[in-house]
């Protein structure tokens, strides 16, 4: 315990760089005034004045909407990439195959949505499909990106599966579909909970990707919140965070929860 | 499921998606990077054109990328965007391998604690947590009114968009991305490594260097270009905290696109980041693959 | 062959009636992985209600043979019959063959009677049999009361004890086992044994296991074979393979051999005289070489059944006795082995039990000893 109490300093100061700028805008959204600087009073008014911009809240169901069917695609996509990698073994151009499902993660945002808004030009001017761009083509985008995500977490997940469970299933009578839905699935299922709410996430924070591939009156919470944050800060956008952070706590909480139950004894 | 019909199926699905989104477009920059810009929509030229006898005709534009190293103007937008990649890796290293240190010589029942307490404002709107970040450092912002307040400042300090500003938003948003790899070497070394290492004489700061830093390369690596790669190509940063002077390629190319429209630009220097990135992103995923095994 | 190899008691021997069926025959299976020759033509009988033990060192091939077995490789060549029945192309969710894995693969997601209930109900058998099942299955294993429990909250020996269970609970007509106590510790393995044993005699399932533990297999099985680079360098009972090794390989892997080598000189109905180069003397041996005079041979004696005393240069030579440097004695708690230097250099171990306690060892460090053993503990290798 020697060692650990002397990184218990940069460990500390490395939470406080992390949580200090949260919490003062936890604290700021409570704050009377509408000069962001200074606390004059509590107040609870920049939450209401949150719930009457129709245009950051109409920005917002439209970017949980996004979020949820891209998270979707993604997650069916990622999880059938996630086996062809993780259980097929080698198969033909399976490192080319590997290398395009790997490289959304560490490409620069503004390649990835160049490339896609001039693939979606191109589609556009070849089939006329998707016409224009929009909700749909802004949740293309993010299920591509987002299934790298999925299938890095489904083939971790397998990578470290024990198979012998599935060859027990297999001896006991079970055939291979079986195999899959009554062992291999609820053993992975976390996994694919947990990339699912990855891709949400992600297509929840994306800004420059669905700024590239986005049209005229599809603007999701991210852009928006970008165009007013370059006018000035304003409250409200606080009182946006704060809600954030507590959604994202209590989803926390519960999912720690369901985890790890306190056992009985 | 060994059927090679159904293994032919599983593939088609991801590959295809894959293919049609990932790889296509790519392409597709890369035809654009040489085509010329046009009042249009699409604004830029067609690069096949069927000329006047007959027979089709492919023009290719060279003056996007020449451009490129003419202008040092976009040149030196590339030198830039390597240079503060490199240091905010740095920073991230810096700051976060005790940080993993610490989390992974933690006690058991809390390292995965303080590891979600590290992914946990990850979860939370990075748009969001700049923001925070513009309330901090502006003129009347936080810090300075608490240190005038203090007293130890009369004026207030030029802080934000500035290069201060810059590195401090990107090591705050990319920290977890170092902390995480870190923590992943550091946690699997087997601590009787380092009791050898003092058994055998070598105080605590020697061992480190000796035998806890050489082990915890693999991690170093991972995650400097985990950070590296996706800093060189970053823009809301450089453009909600950074000065006018923070022109990275990534900003460089958004002002080409979205202000100018000219497409064929934006495109070249995707193609001109691309090339940059190029080695460590097969570094990169050279590692993960050898990891994986 | 000698009565002093005994099998168990009340056990049949199938395996030495000519005309007794077998219940799995094993036929020339060959199995090839990129080259490498996992299973070489390996034909093997095994008949109903043994306890047969595969056993070999990590890549003899025991563990490809129990997966032929099992289902989940397809030999290259050869045939499997089980109780008539070609298993060729038959898939392992279709074998009337279960098995225990080493991990023992209980299904974390869940409880010990779902994980013990599984096969049964793959099969739709009705609910009402399947509890009753379980319920045996429980009382089998002596787990009574852990029905509800998640794997995760067993110890190793109870989860052993689920891993049995659930693979009889269909009641196969062969059980395979992998390795069934490799995880778990010294004294609860050898306690396991005994009640694996016992769980097989009274269920009479043939059972066939894979161990790298001699002490497992001598202990367990009516049977036993020795895999070396996937062939079967010897098949017998325990007894006959550890009292006649046909070969080097079987000598030293089963137990511990002082290997002597020679050449056959005489031979008679009661007496084998072996000449040695290496050694100044001849060493004798009961009768049964098979080998023509004249031919070389290799000679194998146990080290417990040697006797070691101290000796003076004056004592003439005489067959059956070496002489040697006694170079390191180890000791075991309930043995001394003796490291004897022969002045032709080689080395020979000598097992004396510790039968005294608090007394002063007869034989010491560099002592000059004389090494003896009777005709019959010499086991002359026909290979």
């Amino acid at each position: 315990m020697r060692r650990a109490s002397r990184l218990a300093v940069p460990l500390g100061l490395g939470f406080a760089f992390l949580y200090l700028p949260i919490l003062l805008m936890v604290l700021f959204s409570f704050n009377d005034s509408r000069l962001v600087t200074s606390f004059t009073g509590f107040s609870t008014r920049w939450y209401f004045a949150l719930w009457e911009n129709e245009a950051l809240m109409g920005a917002a169901v439209l970017s949980l909407r996004i979020a949820a069917v891209s998270a979707t695609m993604a997650t069916l996509l990622g999880v059938v990439a996630g086996f062809a990698l993780a259980r097929m073994g080698r198969f033909r151009g399976r490192a080319a195959f590997a290398g395009a499902m790997a490289a959304p993660l560490v490409m620069p945002e503004v390649i990835t949505g160049l490339s896609l808004l001039l693939m979606f030009v191109a589609m556009e001017q070849a089939f006329g499909f998707p016409a224009g761009r929009g909700a749909d083509t802004v949740a293309i985008a993010h299920a591509t990106f987002g299934a790298a995500y999925v299938a890095v977490v489904v083939q971790a997940r397998l990578a470290d599966f024990d198979t012998s469970l599935e060859e027990a299933a297999m001896d006991l009578g079970a055939r291979p579909w079986k195999v899959f839905f009554l062992i291999t699935l609820p053993l992975i299922a976390p996994a694919i909970a947990a990339g699912w709410l990855l891709a949400f996430t992600l297509s929840l924070d994306d800004l420059v990707i669905a700024s590239f591939v986005s049209g005229p009156g599809a603007s999701t919470l991210p852009m928006v919140i970008f165009s007013a944050v370059r006018l000035g800060l304003t409250p409200d956008l606080y009182a946006l965070a704060t809600l954030l952070v507590a959604v994202v706590a209590i989803g926390i909480g519960i999912a720690a929860w369901v985890a790890f139950p306190r056992r009985p004894g | 499921m060994k059927g090679r019909l159904g293994r032919a199926i599983v593939l088609a699905l991801p590959w295809s998606w894959m293919a049609l989104f990932f790889v296509v477009p790519f392409l597709i920059v890369l035809t654009i990077a040489f085509a010329e810009p046009s009042e249009g929509l699409p604004p830029y030229t067609p690069l096949l054109r069927w000329s006047e006898e007959g027979g089709p005709v492919i023009q290719l534009n060279l003056a996007n990328f020449r451009l490129f190293l003419e202008d040092p103007f976009y040149l030196e937008a590339g030198l830039r965007s390597l240079r503060v990649a490199a240091i905010s890796a740095t920073l991230c290293l810096l700051i976060g391998y005790p940080m993993a240190l610490a989390i992974a010589r933690a006690p058991e029942r809390w390292r995965a604690t303080l590891l979600m307490l590290v992914i946990l404002p990850f979860w939370t709107s990075f748009l969001l947590r700049i923001t925070a970040w513009i309330g901090i450092l502006q003129d009347q912002g936080w810090l300075n009114s608490a240190l005038m307040a203090l007293g130890v400042i009369r004026e207030p300090l030029r802080l934000l968009y500035t290069d201060f500003a810059l590195y401090i938003g990107i090591t705050y948003c990319y920290l977890p991305f170092m902390v995480l790899p870190l923590y992943a070497t550091l946690s699997k070394l087997d601590p009787a490594l380092l009791e050898a290492a003092e058994d055998l004489g070598a105080r605590p700061w020697r061992a480190f260097l000796q035998v806890t830093l050489p082990l915890s390369m693999p991690g170093v690596v991972a995650g400097f270009l985990l950070v590296f790669i996706p800093v060189v190509g970053e823009f809301v940063i450089p453009e909600l905290l950074g000065g006018p002077g923070a022109q990275l390629i990534g900003r460089v190319l958004w002002t080409e696109f979205f202000q100018n429209r000219d497409w064929p630009l934006a495109s070249a220097l995707a193609v001109v980041l691309l090339m940059i990135l190029v080695a460590p992103i097969a570094l990169f995923q050279a590692r993960a693959a050898r990891e994986g095994r | 062959m000698s009565s002093a190899v005994a099998a168990r008691p009340g056990t049949a021997e199938p395996w030495r009636d000519p005309a007794a069926d077998p219940f799995l025959r094993i036929e020339g299976v060959t199995k090839r992985f990129d080259g490498f020759v996992a299973l070489d033509a390996v034909t093997l009988p095994i008949y109903r209600g043994e306890l047969f033990a595969l056993l070999g060192a990590s890549g003899s091939g025991k563990s490809t043979l129990l997966r032929c077995l099992a289902g989940f490789i397809e030999p290259d060549a050869g045939r499997i019959v089980l109780d008539g029945q070609d298993l060729a192309g038959v898939p392992p969710y279709e074998r009337p063959i279960n098995m225990m894995f080493q991990s023992y693969a209980l299904f974390p997601h869940m409880t010990v009677a779902q994980n013990i209930g599984f096969g049964l109900r793959q099969e739709g058998a009705p609910k009402a049999l399947i509890a009753d099942r379980v319920a045996e299955m429980l009382a089998l294993v002596q787990m009574e009361g852990f029905g509800n429990r998640k794997p995760a909250a067993l110890s190793g020996g109870q989860k052993a004890r689920v891993a049995l269970a659930r693979a009889l609970a269909k009641r196969p007509k062969l059980l395979l086992l992998d390795e069934p106590l490799s995880a778990l510790d010294k004294n609860l393995r050898e306690a396991t044994q005994f009640e694996l044993v016992n769980i097989q005699e009274r269920t009479g399932t043939t059972f066939v296991i894979v161990t790298h533990d001699q002490e497992e297999a001598m202990t367990m099985a009516t049977r036993l074979a020795v895999m070396d680079r996937g062939t079967l360098a010897q098949v017998g009972t325990p007894g006959e393979v550890y009292e006649f090794p046909n070969s080097r390989f079987t000598a030293e892997f089963l137990g511990t051999a002082n290997i002597l080598e020679g050449v056959i000189e005489a031979a008679d109905d009661q007496v084998t005289r072996i000449g040695s180069s290496e050694l100044d003397f001849d060493i004798l041996a009961e009768a049964g070489a098979l080998k023509p005079i004249g031919s070389r041979a290799y000679v194998a004696i146990r080290p417990e059944r040697m006797r070691i005393e101290r000796t003076d240069p004056a004592t003439p030579l005489a067959d059956n006795r070496l002489v040697g440097r006694v170079r390191d004695i180890a000791y075991f708690g309930d043995f001394f082995m003796y490291y004897v230097v022969l002045d032709s250099g080689k080395e020979i171990r000598v097992s004396q039990p510790n039968l005294r306690r608090m007394t002063a060892r007869p034989v010491d460090w560099d002592d000059r000893v004389a090494v003896t053993w009777d005709a019959e503990a010499s086991m002359v290798l026909p290979e």
